[in-house]
């Protein structure tokens, strides 16, 4: 019995409880939050007050102290409920796992108590106009003086900006060095310097805060910094790491969803004298986004497992944002198919899932870095075998 | 301030059915709840408590899988829980109910309030929670929908029928309440957890005071003789037409019935 699917008692009560909020809470508003166009503070503190923010923080820090499979599954389980209320939960993590990870003790106390209990909420900041993809070209300057860092520079797209206290912030201690000059900081919303700039229109996620950081000779104490000078490529890479579970079980709880409007509606949909649920040529599209969004969540929940059992997760997690995005946006194409002409108004949640997929595509590195990833730890594992 | 929140499992309505033979309630495969009313009972007491200070016990009646509801009820925040189980309290008529849970809350020691639902949703008789207050002569106010405490007195509103009714009672009391008092909360993570190591006590019909010519059915003064669906009543007539139309129309067959 080496490989054990089961969750224990603990987890199964506890999704539970999460399944009943998210069913009861989350679902019935998700139109009316994605349709507002604010940040949707009711339902992140609803979420907090469920004591989910916190679930893999120890709880002398005031988290739950469970793993990152039990955060994976809640998260799957937010995304279907409000795709909205999820991506804050996923961003959210974004600034709480650098701090857990590679904080250091002060900076955990300081910081953690506030985002395990959500009552501050984090962001991450590392995008930025010429650096996406490419991390060496990050031109967002941290300049030593005295006591403190000098930030300069811009960030943009950052999720939860200008909503969020707390924020890690990827900077560069010289940008010649690439990403061996990069050094991470916890910067707090209201420091001098440090203003929002403009928040993006999107295709989806209109409730969504997507904003630019803009720092103007801000000063960030050096107390402040994750771990020391020129390792902020470890904090990043890390985060990522884990980011990338965040979105694959993120685009498998939205392509879940899915597949919960599509077949309630084939079932009712009547074509022909019969629903269509009868046809093959809809069944077939049943199987195919069941079968994809089963595998893409094994591949999120091993990924999540690998990192709990301290093992090399980078490139499973890769292969799970990679899948489950992809699979994700092919899912969320057929619940809009089955509808028919219904499944491109508003008045049914698919045309929506239809455009939030494909952001899953994009963020957290994209479809083709994915690939890349993926591509180098595989040559990588055939290079160290003697032939 | 010491609270007792008196709670019954029930089936869940939504999924209930009746057997058109046999006229009985059809419970197989059909998830149990704790009573909706009830948990607004629940949720009033865990406020009040943390509000004044004090502790909240739950309280059922019920066979063993009952420990599943008094969970989720401590998950919701209840401090501890108190199952009264046994094949001879069982078959109970809202007489035997009363005084069995009477006695459990005469063992329980001293409390200030006693919290129920103003009903169930199988048995509908709104009679148990009375019945207790009546059985430990303490002051009762049913149908609350708000309540407010100050020392050793308590103001009640009531919901009516036609109207809104406020008393003042002393305590120790018991109030069932509606479900407008408040929206019963969704157990957080953490006292799901936390209610895994919370107490449970058990007393069967060894460990309570009560006669057995009182508890269960042999205690029960009234037993069921039937229980039936009711019939479904003819569609109603619906007059359609322009509005100057149907209201003659309308009138016409009022006098016809002799209504006006």
């Amino acid at each position: 019995m080496a490989v054990d699917f089961a969750f224990t008692q603990d987890q199964q009560d506890i999704f539970a409880a999460i399944k009943e909020f998210c069913d009861e809470e989350l679902a019935p508003k998700a139109k009316e939050t994605d349709e507002r166009g604010d940040f949707p503070w009711e339902t992140v503190r609803q979420v907090a007050e469920m004591d989910l923010m916190g679930i893999p923080v120890p709880e002398e820090y005031g988290g739950m102290g469970m793993d990152f499979l039990t955060w994976t599954v809640a998260a799957e389980y937010l995304s279907t409920a409000c795709t909205t209320t999820g991506a804050v939960f996923g961003a959210h993590m974004l600034a709480l796992y650098p701090i857990m990870a590679y904080g250091t003790d002060e900076q955990k106390a300081k910081y953690l108590p506030a985002l395990a209990t959500g009552e501050k909420i984090g962001a991450f900041g590392l995008t930025e106009p010429n650096a996406g993809s490419d991390q060496s070209t990050i031109a967002t300057r941290a300049e030593r003086d005295g006591d403190d860092y000098v930030l300069n520079g811009t960030k943009i797209f950052i999720t939860n900006g200008g909503e969020a206290e707390i924020y890690v912030i990827i900077a560069t201690v010289g940008q010649r060095l690439g990403v061996r000059g990069l050094t991470a900081f916890i910067v707090e919303k209201g420091t001098p310097g440090f203003e929002f700039g403009k928040n993006e229109k999107k295709m989806a996620y209109k409730s969504l805060s997507n904003r630019e950081l803009i720092f103007d000779d801000c000063r960030v104490p050096a107390g402040n910094m994750l771990l020391t000078e020129k390792r902020g490529f470890r904090v990043a890479m890390g985060t990522l790491g884990v980011g990338r579970i965040g979105m694959a079980i993120g685009a498998v709880g939205l392509a879940q969803a899915a597949l919960d409007a599509a077949v309630p509606y084939s079932k009712t949909r009547v074509q022909y004298g019969q629903t269509i649920e009868n046809f093959q040529a809809i069944q077939f599209m049943i199987a195919d986004m069941a079968t994809e969004i089963q595998a893409a969540r094994l591949l999120s929940y091993q990924a999540a497992w690998m990192k709990d059992q301290g093992l090399e997760f980078e490139k499973v997690a890769a292969m799970a944002k990679l899948y489950a995005s992809e699979a994700c946006s092919r899912v969320t194409s057929k619940a809009v198919q089955i509808h028919g002409g219904y499944g491109y108004t508003a008045e049914f949640p698919v045309e929506r899932y239809f455009r939030e997929a494909k952001l899953f595509e994009i963020v957290e590195g994209t479809s083709e870095i994915q690939r890349l990833v993926i591509a180098n730890r595989v040559l990588k594992e055939y290079a160290d075998k003697k032939r | 301030m010491n609270i007792i929140v008196l709670m019954k499992q029930v089936p869940d309505t939504a999924e209930v059915r009746i057997d058109p033979v046999s006229n009985t309630l059809v419970r197989e495969g059909v998830p149990s709840i704790i009573n909706p009313f009830d948990e607004n009972a629940i949720e009033e007491g865990i406020r009040l408590v943390e509000k004044h200070g004090g502790r909240c016990t739950v309280l059922t009646m019920g066979p063993p899988q009952a420990e599943e509801a008094l969970r989720r009820a401590l998950a919701m925040g209840a401090d501890e829980a108190v199952h009264v189980c046994g094949r001879e309290f069982a078959g109970a008529d809202t007489w035997a109910t009363s005084y069995t849970l009477a006695q459990a809350i005469r063992q329980l020691g001293e409390f200030d309030l006693i919290i129920c639902g103003k009903q169930t949703f199988e048995g509908d008789t709104a009679q148990v929670g009375p019945g207790v207050a009546e059985q430990l002569g303490i002051a009762q106010a049913t149908y609350a929908i708000e309540v407010q405490i100050e020392g050793r007195k308590m103001r009640v509103k009531r919901v009516l029928e036609d109207r809104y009714e406020t008393l003042e009672v002393r305590l120790p009391a018991l109030i069932s309440v509606v479900k407008q008092i408040n929206e019963p909360r969704h157990p957080r993570l953490k006292n799901v957890m936390a209610a895994k190591k919370k107490p449970i006590t058990v007393w069967g019909v060894d460990d309570l005071d009560a006669r057995p010519n009182l508890i269960g059915l042999a205690g029960s003064p009234t037993s069921v003789v039937r229980i039936f669906a009711p019939e479904r009543h003819h569609k109603g007539e619906i007059i359609e037409g322009e509005t100057p139309v149907v209201v003659d129309k309308l009138i016409e067959k009022l006098r016809q019935l002799e209504a006006v």
